[in-house]
């Protein structure tokens, strides 16, 4: 089962590498990472999606947890939540396709953010289903470059990761 | 200059040299186990200057790592090394992981080139943090001098608490510049606010773990290395005395529990034995204190325990459930968990079933007459289960005993019952052969007036042999118990049964002479290679109290290991003696 785990981690450098390594030492998968500062200026806040049944997602935690450099970790598909990626998609827009793409990008809800006599540039933010179903969308060989975020989350209501 | 209170070191101007000397004064460290080099010469110079940490010279950074493994087992207390950068470095990377697989507490201090030159291969660069990040409970690089005295307060603090483990403290070499002098303040106490480990177990729990071994008709405790790190024996004894059950331990946890007593059924697993192993497999509640469900131990973890309700007890929460699922958890350290498990019992309510416990005792005692140890006594050659037996007969069990890897590590495991903890001293976890020697020097030099022996093997005792010139140096009177059987045992027992006795590259050709390799470090050597000259010898070696001696002892070239489980086997599944029958174990 795909799990979305938000942790608040030391702002230091090699902290990324110890979690990183860590998923590399134990086999554990690992489908994407994001990473940035928050507001309190020693923290990062991470958000890491990974698969893996039960006992390995448990061990997965436990390990992440015995990180020194992890200060707090949320398991956010234990409860609501919401789940946000971004992408920037270069598209081949040639006079043909040009309605058709601008129509997609009207569905998705999508904004075209650079336009050149032959491409567009999508910026798209949802859920990562979302994200894919758009790619899916595009007509067969209108891709030039995907972007993605990864996916970032927070817990519905009003308790937060904090410390 | 005067060692006085912390008041006083706030006045102090040290350079970061002088202030990692003064924090290891502080930490009440005794002996720093290393070798010099470039980013550590400043380091050096102020070492040179203070007299009340004594630097223990090696001859290789893997003995310093060892070394200091071998004390920290012995007393408890963290050893401590320091190492240059590069090669100093990776040369430590072995012991240190070493240490981490058996959680001992540790702080490497290496050198690092200067901070404005990191990342441009410098001469003697290695990313040592990078290296060493997968085998260290933590590792910090140090910035700035500013940093150096809480980082190794810290360090201190993570290598000692929780589930103890190796941190390392990377110091380029500018940070430690003898013409940069800061105030000095070296914290009393430190907060992480990222690690806080467990303190006492859950009570519930405890209460609950406490009702399912009264319940239980056929009760096993099954201790590791945890007990022994946790100052949990004194407890665990008390415990099993009162439930009047049987108890097995892992190769880490020998001593804990005293191996004379009648409850002792010897060490479990691998080359466990057939009364502990079958014990293991029939029970109805397991309670594992302080073990983690080593491989080595487990068999086929689908063959484990396979009656079992499970209670384990553990410091560290990723111990728990990670190849055996477990039913009652307790996460805690051992010995507050187990004086907690005792004071549960001090109700007089709370009794086993004695009917029960006489029927599960009757059982085990006839597993207990197979002798699953047996051997043939009667050889002309000495066999090496009769070197360690005779060893324990000349040293009373009074022993520190350190070991390298191999079949010598497993005889002396099944062969020298050890009644106190901390007293049996080997790399049980990685398995790192070289391990015994140094480890043996950081054991006595912990303990000078004691008797301290390395049993090792012709192949192992060739991977640190170097370390005799220290033991010269620092008059360390260790006793060297060398199982020579011209093999490398335990490769050469898996290629007979395994490979079809094809011996590939386990022969061990073109040996030295050890005992003129002994004298040539200025030692005593010894030979010896006949059953009824070898207790005259032992005695004679461990007579020379002030001398260290290197007993060669020519052992049968062909023994093997037995009991043994092999791989993909549970614990019923054991290989015995080849001189019992086929009737006897019916």
């Amino acid at each position: 089962m795909r799990h979305i785990l938000s942790m608040l981690v030391e702002n230091e450098s090699g902290a990324l590498s110890r979690i990183a390594g860590l998923f590399s030492a134990r086999g554990y998968n690992i489908e994407s990472l994001t990473v940035a500062p928050t507001d309190e200026p020693t923290l990062s806040r991470m958000t890491l999606v990974t698969t893996g049944n039960d006992d390995i997602v448990e061990q997965i935690k436990k390990q992440l947890n015995k990180l020194i450099d992890v200060v707090k970790l949320q398991d956010l598909s234990e409860g609501e939540h919401i789940e946000r990626e971004m992408m920037l998609i270069k598209l081949k827009a040639a006079r043909p396709d040009r309605e058709e793409l601008k129509r997609l990008t009207e569905i998705f809800r999508a904004k075209i953010i650079d336009v050149t006599d032959a491409s567009y540039v999508v910026e798209l933010t949802g859920a990562s289903k979302k994200l894919d179903a758009f790619i899916e969308a595009v007509p067969e060989g209108l891709i030039t470059e995907v972007v993605r975020s990864g996916p970032t989350g927070i817990s519905r209501g009003d308790k937060g990761l904090t410390l | 200059m005067d060692n006085g209170s912390k008041a006083e070191h706030s006045s102090m101007q040290l350079s970061g040299a002088e202030i990692i000397i003064q924090a290891l004064i502080d930490e009440g460290i005794e002996y720093v186990f290393g070798y010099p080099g470039g980013a550590v010469l400043h380091i050096y110079d102020a070492l040179f200057k203070r007299d009340e940490v004594k630097h223990i010279l090696v001859r290789h950074e893997q003995g310093a790592t060892h070394a200091a493994d071998g004390y920290a087992r012995a007393t408890g207390e963290v050893g401590v090394c320091l190492v240059t950068s590069g090669p100093g470095a990776t040369n430590a990377v072995t012991g240190i992981a070493t240490a981490h697989m058996d959680s001992i507490p540790m702080v490497v201090l290496t050198g690092q080139v200067p901070t404005p030159v990191i990342g441009s291969d410098a001469f003697q660069e290695v990313d040592t943090v990078g290296i060493t990040r997968p085998c260290v409970k933590h590792n910090f690089l140090v910035k700035r001098v500013e940093d150096l005295a809480a980082t190794i307060k810290k360090a201190f603090f993570i290598a000692k608490s929780g589930r103890p483990g190796p941190v390392v403290v990377d110091i380029p070499k500018d940070v430690t510049d003898p013409s940069i002098r800061i105030p000095y303040r070296y914290p009393a106490e430190i907060a992480l606010r990222s690690y806080n480990p467990a303190q006492r177990g859950h009570q519930g729990q405890i209460k609950k773990a406490v009702e399912k071994l009264l319940g239980a008709k056929r009760p096993v405790l099954y201790t590791g290395g945890g007990v022994v790190l946790g100052d949990g024996a004194a407890a665990l004894t008390r415990l099993v005395r009162r439930l009047g059950y049987p108890i097995t331990s892992t190769l880490m946890g020998l001593g804990a529990y005293p191996m004379t007593d009648k409850q002792f059924l010897g060490m479990l697993g691998m080359h466990g034995t057939y009364e502990a192993n079958m014990a293991m497999h029939e029970t109805d509640c397991l309670i594992a204190i302080g073990a983690r469900f080593d491989d080595r131990v487990t068999g086929k973890i689908e063959h484990f325990c396979p009656h079992a309700e499970i209670i384990h007890v553990d410091v560290d929460p990723s111990c728990i459930s990670k190849t055996v699922k477990v039913h009652v958890p307790i996460v805690g350290p051992v010995r507050s968990v187990l004086e907690d498990m005792l004071a549960v019992l001090e109700d007089p309510g709370t009794q086993p079933d004695r009917d029960a416990l006489a029927a599960w005792w009757q059982q085990i005692d006839r597993w207990r007459s197979m002798d699953c140890l047996r051997y043939e006594r009667t050889s002309q050659v000495i066999k090496p289960q009769f070197a360690v037996e005779t060893l324990y007969k000349v040293t009373g069990g009074e022993l520190f005993l350190t070991s390298d890897v191999g079949q010598h590590q497993m005889f002396a495991a099944q062969f020298y019952p050890f009644d106190k903890p901390r007293r049996w001293i080997n790399s049980g976890g990685l398995g790192t052969m070289g391990f015994g020697l140094p480890a043996a020097m950081g054991v006595q030099l912990a303990f000078p007036d004691a008797p301290v022996a390395c049993i090792s093997g012709e192949a192992s005792i060739l991977m640190c042999i170097q370390e005799m010139a220290t033991c010269k140096q620092y008059e360390l009177p260790v006793k060297v118990i060398l199982l020579n059987n011209g093999y490398m045992g335990m490769v050469r027992q898996w290629q007979e049964f395994f490979y079809e006795s094809r011996y590939a590259h386990s022969y061990v050709d073109a040996l030295p002479d050890f005992v003129r390799l002994a004298e040539s470090f200025g030692h005593v050597g010894m030979r010896v290679d006949k059953p009824d000259e070898l207790e005259a010898a032992m005695r004679e070696a461990f007579g020379m109290k002030d001398r260290f001696v290197f007993l060669d002892v020519i052992v049968d070239p062909t023994e093997n290991v037995y009991p043994m489980i092999c791989a993909g086997k549970g614990h019923h599944e054991m290989e015995l003696p080849p001189t019992m029958s086929e009737r006897e174990l019916a």
